[in-house]
């Protein structure tokens, strides 16, 4: 029997009188890459800053190893352990990128530890050691999506989120960000991928949600749906 | 040439009082877009803590008036502002960011309050004005209008008025609307260097200063906490997202403005000593302008700005545009706002939704 990760029963979300999730539910069990994905506006972004609680659920139970997320703010959603790369980067374009980097791990004490944890970032993303005393904000877009994963991994977190990874990326970037989401999920990482670029996410997770206006439409291992018909037409670009 | 040297070293000294001030604009601007218009008075206080401390007879007695006691007054005084810098953002900004129920009713009473009391000192004006207040906040709960929402900055900007208010007439009850004289907890010398006379005040002013800018600069390099702070003021959910406690890190921020300010407050009355409950009013203007001038979000800015300021106002007086005193930063403002309204060291200002 697989481990329940995370857990998402009949959640909705709004942003003021905007309804953008209604009725959320899904299911991420240990070790998977489960993708979630849907059109421009679909509610894929809110879902994620539902989970870490940057828009906290109006109803609705969101469940991380069995313990109650919705009333918690967002650093003790991260203390639990789970971290996100949010969409459009964020990256702190004032600090350095070691400096991006440190604050990932802002809630690890242990140095030695951390150490360890940024070579591995290296190690994943070798571009950010060229680029270690520069401005977040002088990276290029690709080298700051690779910034944005390394950051989140920082925290060593049991869940990584994902929001839009491959947005605006040269064809070959894509191929290296999806080429580090499966390597840290070997390396043991839960990872939920929101993600546009459908073809890629359905190729490199194990199971997969569909978003349509704030409800799921569909789900299923990735495979599966990636021979749907209705999903082929709707986000595979075939007719 | 010896008159410019004088008004320059005249200005340096003013204008990093100036700095200190204009620092806790910045700093809470950074990480909150809110203009704290009540930090001007939180200045005041710092003056009256200082005032009370040195003329503390414990301290007096057990410390003296020597430079051990000049500092116990003055980290004393920076202390009690921090709280009170802390009461500010924990009791009246927090709620309002959070779009608290009451809040906007409670400090539009404040306000109207304050208006009554301006169109006619009596009790009954003031009466009439708070409960119009409190009238519209509640009609504006209600029906759930843009000033109620989180993070309005209408709303934000009446509660800053509301504080101010209530800081400026609370002084006034507790301090006294008497002004009172600063004592001189450090003793003044004289040097004459050729023709120039320098006061030992104004040295000990800038020193201060650069002293108190210097360390905040550290902190916020180097430390994890001003990381921190820095990561608030760019991105406030990127921050939340690194685990920081944005509400430690606000609090905070306003706790360190405040000390400044404090500082500030007890620099500039050892050279001008004589203080009142409205005696951040002006300076708080100024020190406003500063940050502007330096780019409004912007630390060094906010230092280079009061040096500015600083240093226009005591170049006009000394140059018999006296009358104008008050209205040169004003015109600097005016000035930026026409030419670069992202301030000397602004990069453009990123506007947060
Ligand atoms: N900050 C916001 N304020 C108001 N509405 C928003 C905000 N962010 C998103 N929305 C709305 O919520 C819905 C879902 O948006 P989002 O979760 O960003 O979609 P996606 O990530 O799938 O593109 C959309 O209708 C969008 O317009
Ligand atoms: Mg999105």
């Amino acid at each position: 029997m697989p481990k329940t990760m995370l857990e998402l029963k009949i959640v909705s979300s709004s942003y003021g009188a905007i309804e953008a999730l209604k009725g959320v539910s899904l299911r991420i069990e240990q070790g998977e890459i489960v993708t979630l994905i849907g059109a421009n506006g679909a509610g894929k972004s809110t879902t994620l800053r539902s989970i870490t609680g940057l828009v906290p659920p109006v109803s609705g139970d969101i469940l991380f190893e069995g313990q109650r997320l919705n009333a918690l703010p967002t650093h003790k959603i991260v203390a639990l352990g789970i971290s996100m790369a949010p969409e459009g980067r964020a990256i702190f374009a004032n600090l350095t990128v070691a400096e991006n980097l440190e604050l990932g791990a802002y809630l690890q004490p242990d140095a030695a530890q951390n150490e360890r944890q940024m070579d591995r970032v290296i190690t994943l993303f070798p571009r950010l050691a060229e680029r270690w005393r520069q401005q977040g904000g002088t990276l290029s877009g690709g080298e700051q999506q690779m910034l944005a994963i390394g950051r989140a991994l920082m925290s060593r977190p049991r869940l990584l989120l994902l929001d839009e990874p491959s947005l605006g990326l040269a064809p070959l970037l894509v191929h290296t960000i999806f080429a580090a989401i499966d390597a840290i999920n070997k390396e043991g990482t839960t990872i939920l991928l929101v993600e546009q670029n459908a073809n890629a996410a359905l190729k490199h997770s194990h199971r997969a949600y569909v978003l349509e206006t704030g409800s799921i439409v569909m789900e299923g291992p990735s495979q599966q749906l990636a021979n749907d018909p209705r999903v082929r037409e709707a986000y595979l670009g075939e007719k | 040439m010896a008159t410019f040297l004088q008004q320059l070293i005249n200005g340096i000294s003013q204008g990093s009082a100036y700095a200190l001030i204009a620092l806790g604009y910045t700093m809470v601007y950074g990480v909150l877009r809110l203009i704290n218009f009540a930090h001007g008075d939180v200045y005041m206080f710092g003056a009256y803590m200082g005032f009370y401390l040195a003329n503390n007879k414990w301290i007096q007695s057990n410390v003296g008036t020597s430079t051990a006691g000049a500092v116990v007054v003055m980290v004393g005084a920076m202390a009690l502002s921090a709280g009170l810098g802390i009461v500010i953002e924990r009791f009246a900004y927090r709620p309002g960011r959070s779009g608290a129920r009451f809040t906007l009713a409670f400090w539009l009473g404040i306000v109207g309050a304050g208006i009554g009391h301006l169109v006619h000192p009596s009790l009954i004006s003031l009466a009439i004005g708070a409960l119009g207040g409190i009238l519209v906040g509640v009609i504006l709960e209600q029906t759930g209008l843009r000033p109620v929402r989180q993070n309005s900055r209408l709303s934000l900007l009446i509660i800053a008025i509301g504080v101010s208010l209530v800081l400026e007439n609370g002084g006034q009850q507790v301090f006294g609307v008497d002004p009172k004289f600063f004592p001189q907890i450090i003793s003044t010398t004289l040097w004459h260097v050729g023709e120039l006379t320098i006061d030992s005040q104004k040295v000990i002013v800038l020193a201060v200063s650069i002293l108190l800018m210097l360390l905040l600069n550290l902190f916020v390099k180097y430390t994890r906490t001003g990381k921190a702070m820095r990561a608030v003021s760019f991105n406030l959910d990127a921050a939340r997202l690194m685990g920081i406690n944005t509400d430690r890190i606000i609090a905070l921020t306003f706790a360190i403005g405040s000390a400044l300010a404090a500082a500030g407050g007890i620099l500039v009355s050892l050279l001008y000593p004589k203080i009142d409950p409205l005696m951040g009013i002006m300076p708080g203007l100024k020190a406003f302008v500063a940050a502007v001038l330096g780019g409004i979000g912007n630390i060094t800015g906010a230092m280079l700005g009061g040096l500015i300021v600083g240093m226009a106002e005591v170049m006009a007086v000394g140059y018999g545009q006296s009358t104008y005193r008050d209205a040169i930063a004003f015109i600097i403002l005016i000035l930026i706002l026409l030419l670069k309204p992202a301030g000397i060291m602004g990069k453009g200002v990123v506007e947060k939704v």
